[in-house]
């Protein structure tokens, strides 16, 4: 709006439906409120228990100032191809909960600021279930700050998921890297394992090339951090 | 008490003002029935404009009028001039191409304004903007200043959009030093477009007084009375007189704000002609497209050099983009403060420079933090550093061979300037041993155990300040004088009020200024009060551009200081029944020689004021004296720089470890702000070198027009700073001063990229060097194979 891009006749604020931020947990699934802020997420001491690196990710969005307006729900319905967010709903099997239905992480990001959610559609809430072992890892662009390449990267019963932001059009998992991880969670086991450039984003920061490159370089420091 | 304030670091008198929000900008001024104005600017790099159409626009909510490029021609306005006349090679003029208030016929590049909309508010302005029609019909753009001379012509009386083919230097005696070398380095390099960044963007609130028919334009800017001058004598919107030009608090300008834009014109112009007070702030956007820019060269240089390293001779080829017209100081920036300086700290016998300016779709280029000199020493030391890897020498050793050295000033260059003093062997010594160069090794090898790359560059700088003897710059092409005024007013209780045309916007002259006049005085710095920035308060002055407000500005008002010594020794002789000769001035006490009795500065002021019984063929009441100083020659400014940085072999990411600055500015009134000053400086050369970079597609669009894209260094990119001075004093001015306000942005650049080619092996770099651009890839190519 204040790009002048877009003029909407009204405006809601859902900020005061009361418990619309709340967080809760039951049966080992972290419940977040669509109207919690990052800065309420990074602060939460169940977040931080139930899942360290969704907390973290949550503290390293934007700024102070954006951290305590901005909210789950929206970066979510939002989809901005190099937001946080995404990357830890895919890369921890996360449910989004809307005022109609309950839809899986795969099915919700559809492409650049584009997601399952009809047009009158409210996202309530995010469910995530309980993950062995995470860890988030962003390569932020130099001016914006944003994650030119993220990782999250999960590992729960020996099945590993590798989900990437930043480095495409909409948050994408890393199958190939999930495949020779899940069989063999080691650094070497990825050797030989490459992500084509050909549907990554190109840009005046970096080339389709640099960022799966990055994208490779983050995933071996994140499987090293979770082999410490 | 006299020297008692000199070299102190006495806290800047403006900070309070500023810290608890108390500063006044142009857009905190509140005039009564003010409107405000929106521009409307070209979507386009360059285009035919068919016609405007301004209907809707006129019967939108609360707008007042629309004003377009056809009023502007209507009312015959001159268009915005280059006030730096520099000649071709073959002696020809330089072509200069009419620089409109606002478009008429044709945009040349994006976000020209071609008419100005007035409203009540400033959203209904804004609103209303949108509604002007205008047919533009878009032109192929010329884009890269390197092959601008064989593309389109934008300029019919510009063929081959070639503002000049400027040199300098003799040609003859630099090819026989090539040809007899025993090594030639050559190295291609680009010089990367800037954006100035000022914190506060340009601003400009007009209002006209109908019953006076004076226009007072408050405004965002360095030397307001250039700002008059040029709107008055050229554009002609009012007779000189009745325009009075107040820049009050500003924030920020590195150059950008010297400079007269067709914003600020407009709306004296647009004020007087409707009889309304308007006021326009440019948001972050406009500052992106408009403000001039900086840099922007691409080079090819050659230095020849014997057997055992020594300089024999140096080519240089540049093209430098001026953009789509030529800014105020535009033309000069790629020639006399470029060209000059490319002999830097060395006795390299024989130069030649040649610079070809071109005219591209792009925003104008002009003067930014170091103007032509961070280009000079840029080219100048990163061949160097590559001429030392070639021959396997310690650059370090290979500069110390090349310098000029201390027992050999006055140095006269090959290049015209004529260095007064200097110690660069002092200035390169310190700098090693605080930056432990001799066991950088040591450390090199501790990195690569962590897998790291690590690597250490120089940078020896020389800059030209303290712009500039009147005569020198007029003979090189100015269209003014580079002297400055100052006025020392005595008030009658012995305060005194200090009047400079030298302008301060962010370097603390309220202070260091006080603190001159105060210490020559003997007085509290309390009590003394700088004006600044008004041309109607202060006699014309030339405004704070290139290190000069210190070595010029301070030493008007030093010699103006002088005289009120003078006359307030006349005053004293008088009340005490001597001789003048029988008078000492030991600030703050008048005393008589061969006696006891003297007069306080604040007797002699008030003296000076309330007298009745002075001899009036002798002595005329009052204690105010003005000075126009016009320095005898520029000052040189020099100093060695040292990076260290480490690299990530994976990625590609650079840390600075550490940045040392040793610099050589003269005598120094104020030391922690001259220390801000150079952390500012290095801060930007940073910028340059790893951050900062405009980028234009090939339609001339600006991919690079917000901060989502355009990388401002943050602090967390940043070292601390090892900062010292080695100084010599300047013999050029009473002050001994040489100016300390580029130099950090002049020396570092080079530096930053040195230390990062020595840890990657690999010349072949470009700024900015993030991890992320094309360079940095290199960077990151590099380090993987090194690896």
């Amino acid at each position: 709006m204040k790009q002048r891009l877009s003029a909407p006749s009204d405006v809601i604020d859902l900020a005061k439906i009361p418990g619309l931020d709340a967080i809760t947990q039951a049966d080992d699934v972290l419940q977040i409120g669509a109207m919690a802020t990052h800065a309420k997420v990074t602060a939460s001491s169940l977040v931080q228990e139930h899942c360290a690196a969704l907390a973290s990710l949550a503290g390293g969005i934007g700024d102070r100032q954006v951290r305590n307006r901005g909210t789950i729900g929206g970066s979510l319905a939002n989809n901005d191809p190099a937001a946080d967010y995404p990357a830890a709903v895919l890369g921890l099997n996360a449910e989004i909960v809307t005022d109609r239905r309950t839809i899986t992480a795969e099915a919700f990001f559809k492409a650049m600021f584009e997601t399952a959610l009809e047009p009158d559609e409210i996202i309530q809430a995010v469910h995530f279930p309980q993950v062995e072992q995470a860890v988030y890892l962003k390569f932020p662009n130099p001016a914006s700050r944003y994650a030119m390449v993220g990782v999250m990267l999960t590992r729960t019963a020996g099945e590993v998921r590798v989900a990437i932001t930043g480095a495409a059009a909409s948050v994408f998992r890393a199958a190939a890297f999930e495949e020779a991880l899940t069989s063999d969670f080691r650094i070497s086991a990825i050797d030989a394992v490459t992500l084509s450039a050909e549907t990554l984003n190109a840009d005046m920061h970096a080339s389709a090339e640099y960022r799966a490159h990055l994208c490779k370089v983050l995933i071996k420091r994140g499987v090293e951090a979770l082999s410490a | 008490m006299s020297g008692s304030l000199i070299g102190k670091s006495v806290l800047r008198k403006e900070d309070h003002r500023f810290v608890t929000g108390k500063g006044r900008y142009t857009d905190d001024v509140q005039l009564v029935g003010v409107t405000y104005a929106t521009f409307v600017r070209s979507p386009y790099a360059r285009a035919d404009i068919k016609s405007f159409d301004i209907s809707a626009a006129l019967a939108a909510p609360g707008v007042i009028t629309v004003l377009t490029g056809e009023d502007v021609t209507k009312d015959g306005l001159g268009g915005l001039p280059c006030g730096w006349m520099i000649h071709s090679k073959d002696g020809s003029e330089m072509r200069q191409p009419h620089h409109p208030v606002l478009a008429a016929d044709r945009v040349n590049y994006l976000g020209e304004p071609v008419a100005l909309v007035i409203a009540e508010s400033q959203l209904e302005a804004k609103n209303a903007a949108e509604m002007v029609m205008v047919d533009f019909e878009p032109l192929t753009a010329v884009v890269n200043p390197a092959t601008a001379s064989q593309a389109d012509t934008l300029y019919e009386a510009v063929p081959n959009n070639l503002c000049y083919e400027w040199e300098l230097g003799d040609e003859a005696a630099t090819d026989e030093g090539l040809a007899n070398a025993a090594h030639v380095t050559t190295l291609q390099l680009t010089n990367n477009r800037l954006i100035p960044n000022a914190i506060e963007p340009r601003a400009a609130l007009a209002e006209y007084n109908s019953g006076t028919d004076e226009i007072i334009l408050h405004t965002t800017s360095q030397n307001p009375h250039l700002a008059r001058l040029i709107m008055t004598a050229f554009v002609q919107i009012a007779p000189e007189h009745k325009l009075r030009v107040i820049a009050p608090d500003v924030g920020g300008g590195f150059g950008s704000k010297i400079f007269i834009y067709s914003e600020e014109t407009a709306l004296a112009w647009a004020a007087k002609k409707l009889g309304l007070t308007i006021k326009w702030t440019a948001e972050r956007s406009e500052s992106f497209l408009t403000d001039a820019h900086g840099r922007d060269h691409v080079s090819e240089a050659k230095l020849a050099l014997s057997a055992d390293g020594e300089f024999l001779a140096l080519k240089v080829k540049t093209i430098a983009n001026m953009g789509a017209y030529l800014s105020t100081f535009a033309s000069a920036v790629p020639t006399y403060l470029y060209g000059t300086l490319l002999a830097g700290q060395y006795r390299t016998p024989a130069i030649y420079v040649e610079v070809d300016s071109v005219f591209t779709n792009t925003a104008p280029v002009d003067a930014y933090r170091g103007a032509g000199r961070p280009e000079a020493t840029y080219l100048l030391e990163r061949i160097v550093e590559k001429a030392a890897a070639e021959m396997g020498l310690d650059p370090a050793e290979l500069r110390r061979r090349n310098f000029i050295s201390r027992d050999q000033f006055p140095y006269q260059t090959p290049v015209a300037l004529e260095y007064d003093t200097g110690d660069y062997e002092a200035s390169l010594h310190k700098a090693l041993e605080m930056a432990d160069y001799d066991t950088f090794s040591a450390r090199q090898t501790e990195a690569a155990a962590r897998g790291k790359l690590r690597g250490i560059g120089l940078s020896c700088y020389i800059e030209a300040c303290g712009l500039a003897p009147s005569q020198v710059a007029g003979a090189l092409g100015a269209g003014v004088g580079l002297w400055e005024s100052g006025e020392v007013r005595v008030n009658p209780t012995g305060s005194v009020t200090v009047l400079t045309g030298s302008h301060s916007h962010g370097q603390g002259h309220e202070t260091t200024f006080a603190q001159l006049v105060a210490d020559r005085l003997g007085l509290p710095i309390e009590d003394v009060e700088v004006v600044h920035g008004d041309t109607g308060k202060l006699d014309f002055g030339l405004g704070t551009y290139g290190s000069r407000s210190l070595a010029v500005g301070g030493s008007a008002l030093s010699v103006a200081a002088d005289k009120v010594v003078e006359k307030g020794r006349k005053i004293a002789a008088h009340l005490l029944r001597t001789d003048v000769d029988n008078i000492d001035f030991e600030a703050p006490v008048f005393k008589m020689i061969d006696s006891n009795e003297s007069k306080t500065f604040q007797e002699i002021a008030f003296a000076a004021y309330v007298n009745h019984d002075y001899p009036s063929d002798e002595l005329e009441p009052g204690l105010a004296e003005k000075a126009f100083y016009d320095p005898l020659n520029f000052t040189y400014p020099a100093g060695s720089h040292i990076c260290e940085v480490e690299i990530d072999p994976d990625t590609g990411v650079v840390e600075i470890i550490q940045f040392v600055a040793v610099d050589d500015f003269g005598t120094i009134i104020n030391p922690m702000i001259v220390e801000g000053q150079v952390h500012g400086g290095i801060a930007q050369g940073i910028g340059q070198a790893m951050f900062e970079n405009v980028v234009y597609d090939d339609a001339g669009q600006q991919l690079s027009a917000s901060y989502m894209d355009y990388t401002m260094p943050r602090a967390d990119d940043l070292p601390n700073y090892s900062v010292h001075h080695a100084s010599t004093t300047c013999p050029g001015n009473p002050l001994g001063m040489k100016g300390c306000g580029e130099a950090g942005a002049i020396g570092s650049p080079p530096a930053v990229i040195n230390a990062i080619t020595d840890a990657i092996g690999n010349n072949n770099l470009s700024m900015p060097a993030t991890s992320c651009s094309e360079s940095g890839r290199a960077v990151q190519a590099s380090a993987s194979n090194a690896n």
